[in-house]
C-alpha cells in the first residue's frame, strides 16, 4: 500500500489568556526571559498515516482536538510543530495562506459538519459546486457547467436543484451539495467532519452509501471524523481514538470496536446505544476531562476519569505501544489483551 | 404541601395541532393519542418534522403563537391541560410536569448563576422558604452529580460544559419533584460518553421519584434503552405504539420496520442498511392522504385511502395501518 498522508509528531498549541499586543510583547522581551504564555495543547505529538484508498476514522469527544487536527491537516491553520507529508511533499512548510493558491490545494478537500452553515447562503447550489472549480481549476463557461452537472449527478443531486439556494434545499440535498463541492476538483484525500451528524437516520444511510460508492469510483482516501461509533464501524477500515490531544488507540475498526484495549475506548464503545439492548451494568465514565491548558507531561491525560488507573498513571505518561496491527497508549494494555473488559 | 392527590398519568387523546403560516395551514399533529402511567418511561420516536416536539409543547402549553390546538385532550389527573386557564397551567408547570429542553445552553438564563436558577424554582414551586433555597439548590446540584457544587452554584451557564448545563437543567426540572417529566432530546449535542451518564441520571432519578417520563428522541436505539414502551411518530401521526421489546422484535408498521432497518448499529455492513424512500409529505397540502405514510409505503394497498383504523381499546400493541406486517 502506498502512503498518501504521513503525519509525524504533529502538534498544535493555542496560547490562552489573551495574546499580548505588540507593546506588551516588547516590554516582556526587554524585561528579560522568553515569553511564556499558558497554552492549550489541542493536538499534542500525534503521528499516523493514511494509505491510498483507505478510510480512516477519527473519534473522540468534543474538545479532544479532532477538529483542530483536521483543520491543520487540510491546511486551514498552521501547525505548531511536526510534519505533514502528502506523498513526497512536505506541507507544513507552506503557510496556510499561501497554500490556498497552491496547486496541491485541490488534492485535500473537506466536507464540513453542517452543510447548511458551510455553504454561502447567497450562492446557489451551482455556484457552491462551481466555486472550487473556478478558483483551483480555472474552469469557465461550458466546461464548468458540464463539470458541475456531472459532479451533481454523481452525488445524486437532481439538476433542477442546481439553481436553488441552500435554504431551499432539504438537509440531505445540502449534504449532497457539500460533498459535490468537495469532490469536484478530484481530491486524493477527502476529510469528512461529521457529515451526517445533522441528518435523520433514513437520510444518513443514503449519504453514507453515497460516500462509499464515490470512494470506490474515484479511489479517494477518507478521513472520517465522527463521534457516532456505529457509523465509523461501518464506513472505516482503520480508526484513531483521540483523547485530549493524544491518540490513545488505533487499529482496524472492526477489531477496535469488538475488543477495545484502552479504557477510554472501552467506555466509548460501552456508551453507544444499541437496538433492543438494556443500558444497565455498563462501564461509565465519571468526572470531567482534565484541563488541556499546559497539562503535566508526566501524567496520563485520562487519569482521574479512568476506572483502571493507579498511581503509576500519575507519574508516567503511557506511550503509544504497538500490539500487532494495533496501537494503545495504556500501562495496562497487556492486561486488557488477556482479559477484554474492565469489570463494572 | 399543596400537592394534588395521586394524579400521575398523562393521557393524550386525539390531539390535533395546526400552525397558521403565510404559505398555508400546516397540519402538524393529527389525532395523536398515547398515555404514560405512573413511574413508567415511554419514548416518543420519530424523524425531524414528525411532531414529537410539537406534542410536548402542546402538552406543556408553550406552543408558538401561530400554533393552535384544534381538538383533543391531555388529561393530567382530572385536569385537561389543553383547556386549562393560564393561571392553572402556571401552577402545574414546574410542579407537576417539568420539561428538559434540547439545548441546555439556550434554555438556561445566561445572566443568572445556575444556583439561583434552581433556587427560583424551589421557591416558586417547591414550597421552600426563601432563605433555605440556596442551600437546597446546592444539594440539588450535588444530587445530579456536579462536583464541587458550592462553587458551581455561583457559575454562569457559559462557564460550564454542555454536559454540566444539562445536569443543571435536570436539577431545575426535578427541583419540585414533578410527577411527569418530558425530556425533549436531552442528549443531542452531547458526547456519547456524556449521553450515557445523563441518560443514567435521568432514569435513576425518575425511578427514585416514581416519575412518569416521556423521552423524546430521534434515535430509536437510545429511545429503546430505558423505556418500557415506544410510540413511533411519522408526519404528525402516531403510527405504532408497542412495548419496546415487542416493537424491536416484531415491528408491525412498515415505517417502524424501515426505521429499524436504517439504524446503523444493527447492520454488519453498509450495504445491509436499508434507506427509506421518499420524504415526509408536505403537511400544508390540502390533499394530504389519510395515511400520511402511504406515498412512501412499500406495502400500500387499496384500503389505505380510508381513514386510519381505530385501535382496539385496551390493545397493548397499536398500529395505525391497514396492511401491517404480520
Amino acid at each position: 500500500m502506498t502512503v498518501l498522508l504521513d503525519v509525524a509528531e504533529f502538534s498544535k498549541l493555542f496560547p490562552v489568556g489573551g495574546v499580548p499586543g505588540p507593546i506588551a510583547r516588547l516590554r516582556r522581551r526587554f524585561a528579560g526571559g522568553p515569553e511564556k504564555l499558558p497554552k492549550v495543547y489541542a493536538v499534542d505529538d500525534v503521528s499516523f498515516v493514511i494509505n491510498e484508498g483507505e478510510t480512516v476514522g477519527l473519534v473522540g469527544e468534543s474538545g479532544c482536538g479532532k477538529s483542530t487536527l483536521v483543520r491543520a491537516l487540510t491546511r486551514l491553520i498552521d501547525a505548531s510543530d511536526g510534519s505533514v507529508k502528502l506523498g513526497p511533499r512536505e506541507l507544513s512548510l507552506t503557510p496556510s495562506r499561501d497554500f490556498a493558491r497552491d496547486p496541491d490545494r485541490a488534492r485535500i478537500q473537506m466536507v464540513f459538519q453542517d452543510a447548511g452553515d458551510s455553504i454561502n447562503p447567497r450562492f446557489t447550489a451551482f455556484d457552491a459546486i462551481a466555486d472550487p472549480l473556478r478558483r483551483l481549476r480555472k474552469m469557465r463557461g461550458k466546461a464548468l457547467t458540464q463539470r458541475v452537472e456531472t459532479v451533481a449527478s454523481q452525488c445524486g443531486l437532481p439538476l433542477q436543484f442546481l439553481s436553488r439556494f441552500p435554504h431551499q434545499l432539504s438537509g440531505g440535498q445540502r449534504a449532497r451539495v457539500g460533498i459535490a463541492r468537495a469532490i469536484a476538483v478530484e481530491p486524493d484525500l477527502l476529510v469528512l467532519d461529521e457529515p451526517t451528524a445533522a441528518l435523520d437516520v433514513s437520510v444518513q444511510v443514503i449519504i453514507l452509501q453515497l460516500l462509499q460508492r464515490l470512494k470506490h469510483e474515484f479511489g479517494m482516501s477518507y478521513l472520517f471524523v465522527s463521534h457516532d461509533l456505529s457509523v465509523v464501524r461501518l464506513l472505516c477500515d482503520r480508526v484513531l481514538v483521540m483523547y485530549l490531544g493524544k491518540i490513545v488507540e488505533s487499529g482496524p475498526a472492526a477489531e477496535v470496536f469488538a475488543h477495545p484495549l484502552h479504557p477510554y475506548t472501552q467506555a466509548l464503545v460501552a456508551a453507544v446505544p444499541r437496538l433492543g439492548e438494556n443500558a444497565t451494568e455498563r462501564l461509565r465514565l465519571t468526572g470531567e476531562p482534565m484541563s488541556p491548558i499546559d497539562p503535566d507531561p508526566k501524567v496520563c491525560r485520562f487519569s482521574g476519569r479512568c476506572p483502571r488507573g493507579t498511581d503509576a498513571c500519575k507519574t508516567a505518561m503511557p506511550a503509544l505501544r504497538r500490539f500487532g496491527n494495533r496501537q494503545v497508549a495504556c500501562h495496562f494494555a497487556e492486561e486488557f489483551l488477556v482479559q477484554p473488559k474492565i469489570a463494572t | 404541601m399543596a400537592h394534588m392527590t395521586a394524579v400521575p398519568a398523562l393521557s393524550v387523546e386525539g390531539l390535533t395541532v395546526e400552525f397558521r403560516t403565510r404559505s398555508g395551514i400546516v397540519r402538524a399533529l393529527d389525532n395523536v393519542s398515547f398515555s404514560v402511567e405512573k413511574g413508567e418511561t415511554i419514548a416518543l420516536v420519530g424523524e425531524s418534522g414528525s411532531g414529537k416536539s410539537v406534542t410536548a409543547y402542546a402538552v406543556m402549553g408553550i406552543l408558538d403563537p401561530a400554533g393552535r390546538v384544534t381538538a383533543g385532550r391531555a388529561m393530567l389527573g382530572g385536569l385537561d391541560l389543553l383547556s386549562a386557564k393560564p393561571s392553572q397551567l402556571a401552577d402545574v408547570r414546574g410542579r407537576e410536569i417539568a420539561m428538559i429542553f434540547q439545548n441546555p445552553r439556550t434554555a438556561l438564563n445566561p445572566i443568572r448563576p445556575v444556583g439561583r436558577q434552581i433556587a427560583d424554582v424551589l421557591i416558586r414551586h417547591g414550597n421552600v422558604p426563601r432563605n433555605e433555597a440556596p442551600a437546597q439548590a446546592i444539594e440539588m446540584l450535588r444530587a445530579v452529580g456536579i462536583t464541587d457544587p458550592v462553587r458551581r452554584a455561583k457559575a454562569y451557564p457559559f462557564e460550564m460544559s454542555g454536559g454540566m448545563c444539562q445536569r443543571v437543567m435536570i436539577a431545575i426540572a426535578l427541583a419540585a419533584k414533578p410527577s411527569l417529566l418530558i425530556a425533549d432530546e436531552p442528549t443531542t449535542g452531547l458526547d456519547v460518553t456524556t449521553q450515557a451518564v445523563i441518560m443514567d441520571l435521568v432514569s435513576d432519578l425518575a425511578r427514585d421519584l416514581g416519575m412518569a417520563t416521556i423521552f423524546i428522541t430521534h434515535d430509536l436505539a437510545l429511545g429503546g434503552q430505558r423505556s418500557a414502551r415506544i410510540v413511533v411518530m411519522h408526519a404528525g401521526h402516531v403510527v405504532e405504539d408497542a412495548p419496546t421489546k415487542e416493537l424491536f422484535a416484531h415491528p408491525r408498521h412498515p415505517y417502524t420496520a424501515e426505521l429499524i432497518a436504517a439504524t446503523p448499529d444493527a447492520a454488519a455492513s453498509l450495504d445491509q442498511l436499508a434507506s427509506i424512500p421518499g420524504s415526509l409529505p408536505d403537511l400544508r397540502r390540502a390533499d394530504l392522504p389519510n395515511c400520511r405514510y402511504s406515498e412512501r409505503c412499500p406495502r400500500k394497498i387499496d384500503a389505505c385511502v380510508q381513514p386510519l383504523p381505530r385501535p382496539d381499546p385496551g390493545a397493548t400493541h397499536i398500529v395505525a395501518c391497514w396492511n401491517p406486517l404480520p
